[in-house]
C-alpha cells in the first residue's frame, strides 16, 4: 500500500503543525454588522437580490428560531455560544459577480491553489484525462466565488451553480424543493441556517442523465468571528445519477467558529445520489483551544420508487462534530446507505451517526460506521433505524466499530431501533477494540516504524468505508486519517 | 566475529521488580542453529522479546551484540532492519490489513532503512507466490487479513513465510512447534532448513526434543532461572527428553 508510505512522509513533512490548511488569506472583506436580527436577515437577502418569497421564508425561520433552544442531548460539551458575537455575512469585496477567473481576487485563487483545489478549467483539461475531471463550486466564507465546468455540464442539462445564482436563474426549482427535506422548523441549527444561509451549491440532474463528471463543493472559512451557513440542494430527477463530494478547511484560529450547514438531497424514481464528505475543519489545538463547531443537518429523501441515496463521510476535523446524515426511504424499494469514518484526536468531540427512516415497502438500508478515538477525545456514534407501519419487509444492517488508541479517549455507541412492522429485519453489530501493543510490536518487529504501524492498522480498520469513496479521494482520505492521528502514540 | 554475542544480560518486566534474565551469556555463530531449551518460567520467551525490543521489558544490565553492534538501545524496527527476525509464539491478528499489503509494507520498510529501492510489484508477487507454494500457503490465505481466521498451523507457517521473505541474518523461533501437528511441524521445519546458510544463524526456542528431530541443532543450551546453565551438542536435547529438566537444573543449582 504505497499510500501508507506517502502518509508517513506527509506526516513527517508536517512535523509539529499537523494542520496544513491553517493559513489565512489577507483580503478585503465586506462584513455585515455583527450580530443577528431581522435587519441582518434582510441585509443578507438584499445582498443576494433574492425574490420576496425567499425573504419571507427566511424571516419565518428567524422568528421561529427565536423561540427555539439549543439541543443538549448530544454527548458534547462546550461553552454557551454567543450568537450576537459573530458575523453572519462575509464576502470578498472584489467579488461583484465575476464573469471569469481573471476577475477574481488573486489572493483567493492563490488560497485554493494552496489547498490543492483546481479552479482553472484549462489547467485541468491540459493535465488530466477527461474522465478524471471534477467540477468545483468554491465557497469562500459566505459566498461562492466560482463554479467550474458550468458550460460543459449545461450541455447535458445538468445545472451546477451556487444557490444564490440558482435563486436568480431557476427560482421555480429552488422554491419547489428548498426546505422540502429539512423544513425550516426542523431543529435549532437548521432553522438558524434557513434564516441566514448565505450560499452553497445547487445541483439539478435532469431525467435519465448520468452526470458526466464528479461534482464537488469546497468550503473555506477564512474570516475571523464568522459563521459559515451554507445550504446545498441536490435534485436527481427520474433515472438520473450524480456523485458529489464536499471538502472543508479553515485557518487555525484560537477562537471557535460556527459552521451550521444544511444539505438536502432529493432522489426521484430510479435516481441515485452518492454524496461524499471529506471534512477537515480546523480541529483546535492539542489543549482544545479554537477549532470549528460543526453543527450540520444533512438529509436525503428517497422520494421515488427504487431510488438510492448513499452518504460517505470521512470526518477528521472540527473541535465539535454534531452531524447525522440521514435517509428518508419514502419510495418503495428505495435504498439508503451510510458509510462513516470519524477520527478524533486531541480534545476533539464527535457525536455523529445517521437516521434511516423506512416508510416505503421493501426499503433497505445499510450503516457502516468506524470511529477512531485517540488523545483525550470522545467519539460517539448515535443512530436511529425506524420502520413505519407500512414499511413491510424493511431491512437494515448496521455495523458500528470503534477503535481506541491510548488510554485517555472514549468511544460510545448509542443506537436507537424502532420497528412498527413485524416483517422488518434489523441487524445491529458493534465492536470496540484497541490498537494493541501486541499489534504495534508485531508490525515493528517486521521493520515498520511506529507511525507506519499505526497507519497500517488504522487503514485496515477503516478499509470497508474507504472503498466507498470515489477513487480520487481514497488515497487523500487515507493520508488525512494518518495525519489526524499523528502524535497519538508514544 | 560472532553473529550474536550476549554478555551478562539482565532484564525484568518494566512494571515489576522481579529479575527474569540473570546475567545471561550466549554466543551464536554464523551458520549455526542454536537450540535453547528450558522449563516453564526459565526466561525463554523473555529472551526473545528482549532481543527483539519489546517495550514491556527493561534491560537492567549487559549487552547484546549483533554483528558486533549493541542492539539493545535500538527501536524494534531498527533491529528488524539490521536482520533480526522473531517468529512469534502467538502470531498477532491485524483485521482489515491484507497479507500482501502487510508483507510488502514490511519488505519495503526494511529496504528503505537499508538504503535500497522499494521492491517492484511484479517481482514482489513472484517472490511471495514462490515462497508460499513451498510452505503450502494457499492463494486464499494470502488474500485474507494478517493471521485473521488462521488455524494455529497456518499462523506458524505464515511466520516462516515472513522469515523467508525478509531473509534475516538472525532468526529467533519462539516455540514455533507449539500447537503444531506432525505434518505442519514438518512443513515448518523444511522451511527453516531451506534457509540454513553459512551467513545466517538461528535461535530455536523449544520445550521439546521433537522439533529438533526435524531441525537439527549444532548446539543445545539449557536455560534456567534466567541463565544458560549447560551447553552441549544435540545429544543434550535427547538427555533432557529422557531425564527431564529437574535433574540438570538441580545439578546446576
Amino acid at each position: 500500500m504505497p499510500a501508507v508510505q506517502e502518509t508517513v512522509e506527509q506526516v513527517r513533512a508536517i512535523d509539529v503543525d499537523q494542520y496544513k490548511y491553517g493559513f489565512s488569506t489577507e483580503i478585503e472583506m465586506e462584513l455585515a454588522p455583527k450580530g443577528l436580527s431581522e435587519d441582518i436577515v434582510r441585509y443578507i437577502s438584499a445582498r443576494k437580490n433574492e425574490p420576496a418569497w425567499m425573504l419571507e421564508w427566511r424571516l419565518d425561520a428567524y422568528r421561529r428560531w427565536l423561540t427555539m433552544r439549543e439541543p443538549e442531548w448530544a454527548r458534547v460539551d462546550y461553552p454557551q455560544i454567543d450568537f450576537q458575537d459573530m458575523y453572519y455575512y462575509a464576502a470578498p469585496k472584489s467579488n461583484a459577480a465575476p464573469q471569469s477567473l481573471d476577475e477574481i481576487d488573486p489572493a483567493i485563487l492563490e488560497t485554493y491553489k494552496k489547498l490543492g483545489i483546481p479552479l482553472r478549467e484549462q489547467e485541468i483539461l491540459a493535465g488530466v484525462a477527461p474522465e478524471k475531471r471534477i467540477a468545483v463550486d468554491a465557497v469562500f466564507d459566505s459566498v461562492s466565488v466560482v463554479t467550474t465546468f458550468k458550460e460543459e455540464l449545461r450541455k447535458s442539462g445538468v445545472i451546477f451553480c451556487s444557490i444564490s445564482e440558482a435563486l436568480q436563474e431557476h427560482p421555480e426549482l429552488v422554491r419547489q424543493y428548498i426546505g422540502s427535506v429539512v423544513p425550516t422548523t426542523d431543529n435549532f441549527y437548521a432553522t438558524l441556517n434557513a434564516a441566514v444561509f448565505s450560499d452553497g451549491s445547487f445541483v439539478y440532474i435532469p431525467p435519465d442523465v448520468r452526470c458526466p463528471m464528479e461534482l464537488s463543493t469546497y468550503f473555506r472559512i477564512n474570516e475571523q468571528k464568522t459563521g459559515q451557513f451554507e445550504r446545498t440542494l441536490i435534485i436527481a430527477d427520474k433515472g438520473s445519477y450524480v456523485s458529489y463530494l464536499e471538502g472543508c478547511t479553515a485557518p487555525m484560529r484560537d477562537e471557535n467558529q460556527l459552521h451550521a450547514a444544511v444539505v438536502e438531497l432529493i432522489a426521484h424514481d430510479d435516481a441515485e445520489i452518492k454524496y461524499s464528505t471529506v471534512q477537515n475543519w480546523f480541529p483546535g489545538d492539542a489543549e482544545g483551544k479554537g477549532g470549528i463547531y460543526n453543527f450540520v443537518t444533512k438529509r436525503g429523501d428517497c422520494r421515488g420508487a427504487r431510488s438510492k441515496i448513499s452518504w460517505t463521510q470521512v470526518e477528521t476535523g472540527s473541535a465539535i462534530t454534531w452531524k447525522y446524515p440521514s435517509c428518508i426511504l419514502r419510495g418503495d424499494d428505495s435504498q439508503g446507505e451510510f458509510y462513516s469514518i470519524a477520527v478524533s484526536n486531541g480534545a476533539q468531540q464527535v457525536d455523529s451517526g445517521t437516521k434511516m427512516i423506512h416508510l416505503g415497502k421493501n426499503t433497505r438500508s445499510r450503516i457502516i460506521s468506524k470511529g477512531i478515538s485517540a488523545g483525550r477525545s470522545q467519539n460517539t456514534y448515535r443512530g436511529l433505524v425506524s420502520a413505519h407501519r407500512r414499511a413491510t419487509n424493511a431491512k437494515n444492517f448496521t455495523n458500528c466499530d470503534s477503535l481506541l488508541i491510548g488510554n485517555a479517549c472514549g468511544a460510545h455507541t448509542v443506537p436507537y431501533i424502532e420497528s412498527k412492522t413485524a416483517s422488518a429485519v434489523f441487524e445491529h453489530e458493534a465492536t470496540t477494540s484497541k490498537v494493541s501493543e501486541d499489534q504495534m510490536f508485531y508490525c515493528m518487529q517486521r521493520g515498520l516504524t511506529q507511525e507506519e504501524a499505526i497507519a497500517l492498522i488504522v487503514n485496515g480498520f477503516v478499509k470497508d468505508v474507504l472503498q466507498q469513496l470515489p477513487m480520487e479521494f481514497m488515497v487523500e482520505a487515507q493520508k488525512l486519517i494518518a495525519i489526524s492521528l499523528e502524535g497519538s502514540v508514544g | 566475529m560472532s553473529l550474536l554475542e550476549i554478555k551478562n544480560l539482565t532484564a525484568k518486566l518494566a512494571e515489576e521488580d522481579k529479575q527474569i534474565l540473570n546475567g545471561l551469556n550466549l554466543t551464536v555463530e554464523k551458520g549455526q542453529v542454536a537450540a535453547i531449551m528450558g522449563p516453564n518460567g526459565s526466561g525463554k520467551s523473555t529472551l526473545s522479546y528482549v532481543l527483539a525490543g519489546r517495550e514491556d521489558y527493561e534491560v537492567t544490565g549487559g549487552e547484546a551484540l549483533l554483528d558486533g553492534e549493541n542492539i539493545l538501545e535500538l527501536d524494534p524496527d531498527e533491529r528488524a532492519a539490521k536482520g533480526l527476525f522473531l517468529a512469534f509464539q502467538y502470531p498477532i491478528e491485524i483485521p482489515g490489513v491484507g497479507q500482501m499489503t502487510f508483507l510488502k509494507a514490511a519488505i519495503n520498510a526494511q529496504r528503505r532503512k537499508n538504503g535500497l529501492d522499494e521492491i517492484a510489484t511484479p517481482e514482489f508477487i513472484k517472490l511471495v507466490n514462490g515462497r508460499a507454494k513451498e510452505l503450502g500457503i494457499s492463494q486464499d490465505m494470502l488474500r485474507r487479513s494478517v493471521n485473521v481466521g488462521f488455524s494455529g498451523g497456518e499462523k506458524k507457517r505464515n511466520e516462516i513465510l515472513q522469515m523467508a521473505l525478509l531473509q534475516p541474518k538472525l532468526a529467533i523461533l519462539d516455540e514455533t512447534d507449539s500447537g503444531l501437528d506432525i505434518d505442519a511441524l514438518k512443513i515448518v521445519a523444511d522451511g527453516v532448513n531451506a534457509m540454513r546458510s553459512p551467513d545466517r544463524g538461528f535461535v530455536v526456542i523449544t520445550h521439546y526434543q521433537r522439533l529438533l528431530d526435524y531441525i537439527k541443532p549444532d548446539v543445545v543450551h539449557v536455560l534456567s532461572a534466567g541463565r544458560i546453565i549447560k551447553t552441549g551438542g544435540p545429544e543434550l536435547a535427547l538427555e533432557l527428553e529422557a531425564k527431564g529438566y529437574a535433574d540438570i537444573v538441580g545439578k546446576a543449582a
